[in-house]
C-alpha cells in the first residue's frame, strides 16, 4: 500500500517536471514571438511619429507623393495595394475553388496527394523568380494577347481604357493571383475535406448527382471556411512585395484603368527606403509600413477566426 | 404476399473485406421489415445496397440482384441517381443541411428534380412536414435553419425531406438511436402510418421496437441472413438457436 503510493508519487512528480520544462520552453518561444511582434509594432509606431505629426490624417487621403518638396500622401499606395489584391482575388478565387473541388471530390484517389503536393510546391517558388517570369513572359503576353481583346470588348468600361505597356495594375493583379492560388486552393481543399460524410450522403440519398452534392451539401457547409481561405489569400496578396514590384510599374498615380501602372505599399517601401534621405521621407515610408502591418493583421485575424469557426462547428458535430 | 423488393444472391465488400454473403430475401410491399443483428453484422451495408448507397464508399462494391418492381437496380443501364430518388433513406444520425432553412431542407430533393413552382414547393413542404408529424412544431419557423431544431425534430425533418420526393420505399438506418422515448414513439407512430403507402425497411438494435412496428423481421449474423419470417414467429418461435440467443440478449 505504501509502496504503491510512493511509486505513484514518483511517477506523477517526474511527469510534472517534464511537463514543466516542456511548458516553460514552449511558453518562452510563444511569448518571444508575441513580444517580437509587439516590438515591431512599437518601432513602426515610433518611427512614423514625425510623419503623423506633420501630415496627420491627411496622410491617408492625400495622393501627392513628392520627395523633392517633401510632401507625402499614402493614398496611391493604399489604392494600388487594395485594388491589385482585389483583382488578384477575383482572378484567383474561381481557379482556387475549381482546384479545391477537383482535388477533394473529383480527382482519382491516386492523383490527389501528388497533385496537391505540386500545387503547394508552387508556393515555394521564390517571388523574385515569379517576378522575372512576370517581366519577361507574362507582361508581354498580357500586353499582346489579353489587353487588346479586353479593350475591344470591354473598352466601354473605364477599367479597360488607355494604352497598355505591359507593366500595369492588371499584370500586378495576375501575378498576385498566381501567387495566392496555392494557399487559397489548399486551405479550401482542407476545409472541403472536413465536410462530414453524412452531409454528402444526405444529398446523394436524395438523388443528387456528384456535382449537385457538391453544390447543395459540400460548398454551403464549407462556405465560411472557404471565405476564410480567400481572405487568407487576400492577406498574402497585400503583403507580397517582390514580384508585384517588378511588374506593376511603380507609378504613384491613381488611375481608373487596369492598364495603367500603379504602385503598392509594399513596393514603395522596398523601392524607396534606400534612397530616402530626409527624416520626413523615412518617417512617411515607415508610416506606410505601419498601415500595411495593421491592414494585414486585421485581415489575417479575420481569416483565422472564420476558419477556426468552421473547424469548431465540425469538431462539435463529431462528438 | 407481394414482394416489392427481391434480393438474390447479394454479396458486398469493403475493399477486400467481404461483409455480406449470398443474401436472398423478399421485402413485402406496404409493410415494415425490420433488420436486426449484432453490431457489425452488415445491417447498414445491406440496406445501403438496396438504394445503391453502398457504392459511394470508396472501394466498396456489391454483386448480385436487387429487383425492385421486377427490375434489377444493378443492371448496367440503370442510373443509381434515379434509384436513390425512388428509394429514400433516413440515416442513424439526423443530417439536415445546416445552411438551409427548414423549408428548403424539405424541398431540397424536389428542387434537384427541377420543380421550381413556388406554390407547389410550399404545398409539398407542408404536406411532407405534416406526414412527418413536424408541421405543428415548425409551421411558424419555416425560415429558420434546419440545424436549429432538436435531435428528434431534425430526424423528423429528415423523414419529411425523404417523403417530399415521393419515393416508393424508405430505408431507415437506426432512425431512433439518438432520440428520447417521446421522439422515438412519434417516429414509430409515423412509420405505422407511412406503411399504408410506402414500403419500409428499418434497421434497429431495439428488440421492442422491432417487435412493435414490424411485420417481418430478418436476423443477420456475421454478414449472413440467418432467419427471416413474420415478426411474430421470429420473436415467439425462432427456428434458429442463434436468433433466439440474440433476441433474449445472450449475445450482441
Ligand atoms: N466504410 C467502411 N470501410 C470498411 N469497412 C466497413 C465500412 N463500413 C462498415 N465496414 C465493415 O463492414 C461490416 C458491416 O458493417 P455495417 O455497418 O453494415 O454493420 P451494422 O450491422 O450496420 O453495424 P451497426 O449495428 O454497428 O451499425 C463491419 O465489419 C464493418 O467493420
Ligand atoms: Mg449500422
Amino acid at each position: 500500500m505504501d509502496r504503491a503510493k510512493l511509486s505513484f508519487f514518483r511517477i506523477s512528480r517526474s511527469k510534472l517536471s517534464g511537463d514543466f520544462i516542456f511548458e516553460a520552453v514552449i511558453g518562452f518561444f510563444a511569448l518571444g514571438i508575441i513580444i517580437l511582434a509587439f516590438l515591431l509594432f512599437r518601432e513602426l509606431f515610433i518611427g512614423s511619429a514625425l510623419s503623423r505629426d506633420i501630415f496627420g490624417v491627411g496622410f491617408l487621403t492625400s495622393s501627392t507623393w513628392d520627395p523633392v518638396a517633401e510632401v507625402f500622401g499614402a493614398l496611391p499606395f493604399i489604392f494600388g495595394t487594395l485594388v491589385s489584391s482585389f483583382l488578384a482575388l477575383i482572378i484567383a478565387v474561381p481557379f482556387s475553388l475549381g482546384i479545391a473541388i477537383f482535388l477533394s471530390e473529383l480527382a482519382p484517389e491516386k492523383l490527389r496527394t501528388p497533385l496537391s503536393f505540386i500545387i503547394e510546391l508552387l508556393a515555394a517558388i521564390p517571388s523574385v523568380i515569379i517576378g522575372l517570369w512576370g517581366i519577361f513572359i507574362l507582361a508581354p503576353f498580357i500586353r499582346d494577347y489579353l489587353a487588346p481583346p479586353l479593350s475591344t470588348y470591354l473598352g466601354f468600361l473605364p477599367l479597360f481604357q488607355g494604352p497598355m505597356y505591359g507593366l500595369s495594375m492588371l499584370t500586378g493583379g495576375v501575378i498576385l493571383a498566381i501567387m495566392i492560388i496555392p494557399i487559397t486552393s489548399s486551405v479550401s481543399r482542407e476545409v472541403i475535406m472536413t465536410v462530414p460524410t453524412h452531409q454528402r450522403e444526405a444529398a446523394l440519398a436524395l438523388g443528387a448527382t456528384g456535382w449537385e452534392t457538391t453544390r447543395i451539401a459540400v460548398l454551403p457547409y464549407a462556405r465560411s471556411g472557404i471565405f476564410g481561405a480567400v481572405i487568407l489569400g487576400f492577406g498574402r496578396a497585400i503583403g507580397e512585395t517582390m514580384a508585384v514590384t517588378m511588374v506593376i510599374g511603380n507609378s504613384p498615380r491613381i488611375s481608373e484603368s487596369f492598364f495603367s501602372p500603379s504602385y503598392t505599399m509594399a513596393s514603395v517601401i522596398a523601392n524607396e527606403f534606400v534612397e530616402a534621405t530626409s527624416k520626413i521621407y523615412i518617417s512617411s515610408l515607415i508610416e506606410i509600413g505601419f498601415l500595411l502591418l495593421v491592414i494585414s493583421f486585421i485581415i489575417n485575424i479575420a481569416a483565422r477566426i472564420l476558419v477556426w469557426k468552421l473547424l469548431k462547428v465540425e469538431g462539435g458535430g463529431a462528438t | 404476399m407481394q414482394n416489392k423488393i427481391t434480393v438474390e444472391n447479394l454479396n458486398a465488400w469493403f475493399g477486400a473485406k467481404h461483409v455480406l454473403h449470398n443474401i436472398d430475401i423478399g421485402i413485402q410491399k406496404n409493410g415494415i421489415t425490420a433488420i436486426i443483428g449484432p453490431s457489425g453484422c452488415g445491417k447498414s451495408t445491406f440496406i445501403r445496397c438496396i438504394n445503391r448507397m453502398h457504392e459511394v464508399v470508396p472501394k466498396a462494391k456489391a454483386s448480385g440482384k436487387v429487383m425492385v418492381d421486377g427490375t434489377d437496380i444493378y443492371d448496367s443501364d440503370i442510373d443509381p441517381v434515379d434509384i436513390r430518388r425512388r428509394i429514400g433513406m433516413v440515416f442513424q444520425k439526423p443530417n439536415p443541411f445546416p445552411t438551409m432553412s427548414i423549408h428548403d431542407n424539405v424541398v431540397a430533393g424536389l428542387k434537384l428534380s427541377g420543380v421550381k413552382d413556388k406554390k407547389k414547393l410550399d404545398h409539398i413542404a407542408e404536406e411532407s412536414l405534416k406526414k412527418a408529424a413536424l408541421w405543428d412544431e415548425v409551421k411558424n419557423d419555416l425560415n429558420k435553419s434546419g440545424a436549429s431544431l432538436s435531435g428528434g425534430q431534425q430526424q423528423r425533418l429528415c423523414i419529411a425531406r425523404a417523403l417530399a420526393v415521393e419515393p416508393d420505399v424508405i430505408l431507415f438506418d437506426e432512425p431512433c438511436s439518438a432520440l428520447d422515448p417521446i421522439s422515438t414513439s412519434k417516429i414509430e407512430d409515423l412509420m405505422m402510418e407511412l406503411k399504408e403507402k410506402y414500403t419500409l425497411v428499418i434497421v434497429t438494435h431495439n428488440m421492442q421496437q422491432a417487435a412493435r412496428v414490424s411485420d417481418y423481421t430478418a436476423f443477420f449474423l456475421y454478414g449472413k441472413l440467418v432467419e427471416f419470417g413474420e415478426t411474430n414467429q421470429i420473436f415467439k418461435k425462432p427456428k434458429e438457436k442463434s436468433t433466439e440467443d440474440y433476441i433474449i440478449g445472450r449475445f450482441g
